[in-house]
């Protein structure tokens, strides 16, 4: 849900990574921490068990500067990845202004991949949003590993309609920054052609 | 994907802070924090300093989703009104008219009963602006968002800029 403040000048957008267990999106938000522009991020918060699996979400504030002279605030959030806390996940979802599925490209990852794109369509559909009319971006991370699925056969099993896929090892860094600019543009996009 | 978007004009803001800045002066508060459900600042009042508004706001929203989820589990709609003492100071944390969050910090120089009765009697001031907010959401969005002049009629080369 998009927060104009005329006030301070400030556009407050939500974007909400998901993905299953282990699947990198807690790496994406910290490398975007650690390595993004400290006058521009703010502090990330964690919730996390004591073997640093998301509880409840990940949130870190990105500021990318003006537009029009208004500020352009991102409010970044990651789910649980464990169905365990489904209902975690649908309270976290809810808000969204644009989604970015983190895929775990390991074929043994596959049906856990598939559960959660099922998941994340019907969780958005109870919020009254349809993944085919939002903002939302395919991440096809672990592309380093060895057992990792050739890409042009995970996006045949897991893209839903024209959405930017992009890929990534989250680890190291490649394909953080541009997921993040590719849903921040279309989110953009979005708004303005409201 | 989002519901409408909200903006909250100046006006809107200056009135918002009116009230909080009165509530504050009347709990003898340290701080008055309103969000809204996604836990961005609407306004504030007290002294803030050293503490990260995204980070209360965010994990305040947090909270009171978390606690809805366990009301609706036992039947209740939510729990509107969150309570959480510490050793030295205390969160009040309520619920205004479903969209906002109002939470309030304080130590011994007040009392959670004088919180409590406060807020209570503010709610249906702050109620009205809110809902005035989201029904001109709702009704005129898209006009809305030009007359505010955020994002009016941006170029792709100025968002490519933006993300260069």
């Amino acid at each position: 849900m998009t927060f104009i403040n005329q006030a301070a000048r400030e556009i407050n957008c939500k974007i909400v990574y998901y993905g299953p267990g282990l699947c990198g999106k807690t790496t994406n938000i910290s490398y975007i921490h650690d390595h993004g522009d400290h006058a521009l991020r703010g502090r990330l918060i964690s919730l996390a068990t004591e073997t640093d699996r998301t509880l409840f979400f990940d949130f870190l504030p990105v500021e990318l500067g003006a537009i029009r002279g208004f500020r352009t605030r991102f409010h970044l959030y990651t789910v649980p990845g464990q169905i365990f806390y489904e209902a975690s996940r649908k309270l976290i979802l809810k808000g969204a202004d644009g989604v970015v599925l983190v895929a775990d490209s390991q074929e043994e990852r596959m049906d856990a991949n598939l559960e959660c794109l099922s998941s994340l369509a019907a969780n958005l559909e109870e919020h009254g949003a349809d993944l085919h009319r939002s903002p939302y971006v395919l991440q096809l991370n672990k592309r380093d590993l060895p057992s990792a699925v050739p890409a042009p056969e995970l996006i045949r099993l897991l893209r839903v309609k024209d959405e930017p896929v992009v890929e990534a090892v989250a680890s190291r860094g490649m394909g953080v920054f541009d997921t993040l600019r590719a849903i921040i543009k279309l989110v953009l996009l979005d708004l303005r052609n409201r | 994907m989002s519901d409408r978007p909200i903006v909250l004009l100046r006006e809107d803001h200056a009135r918002i802070a009116t009230i909080l800045d009165r509530l504050l002066a009347e709990t003898g508060a340290k701080v008055v924090f309103l969000a809204n459900r996604n836990g961005e600042q609407i306004a504030a009042a007290g002294n803030l300093s050293g503490m990260d508004p995204a980070s209360l706001g965010s994990l305040a929203a947090g909270n009171v989703a978390a606690t809805r989820g366990l009301a609706r589990l036992i039947g209740e709609q939510e729990f509107s009104v969150l309570f959480h003492e510490g050793t030295r100071d205390h969160l009040h944390i309520s619920l205004v008219c479903e969209d906002a969050i109002l939470l309030i910090q304080f130590d011994a120089r007040t009392t959670l009963g004088l919180v409590r009765l406060r807020v209570r009697r503010v709610s249906p001031e702050l109620e009205p602006v809110l809902e005035e907010i989201r029904a001109r959401s709702v009704a005129l969005e898209g006009a809305l968002l030009r007359s505010t002049g955020a994002l009016a009629g941006i170029t792709d080369d100025e968002i490519d800029a933006l993300l260069a």
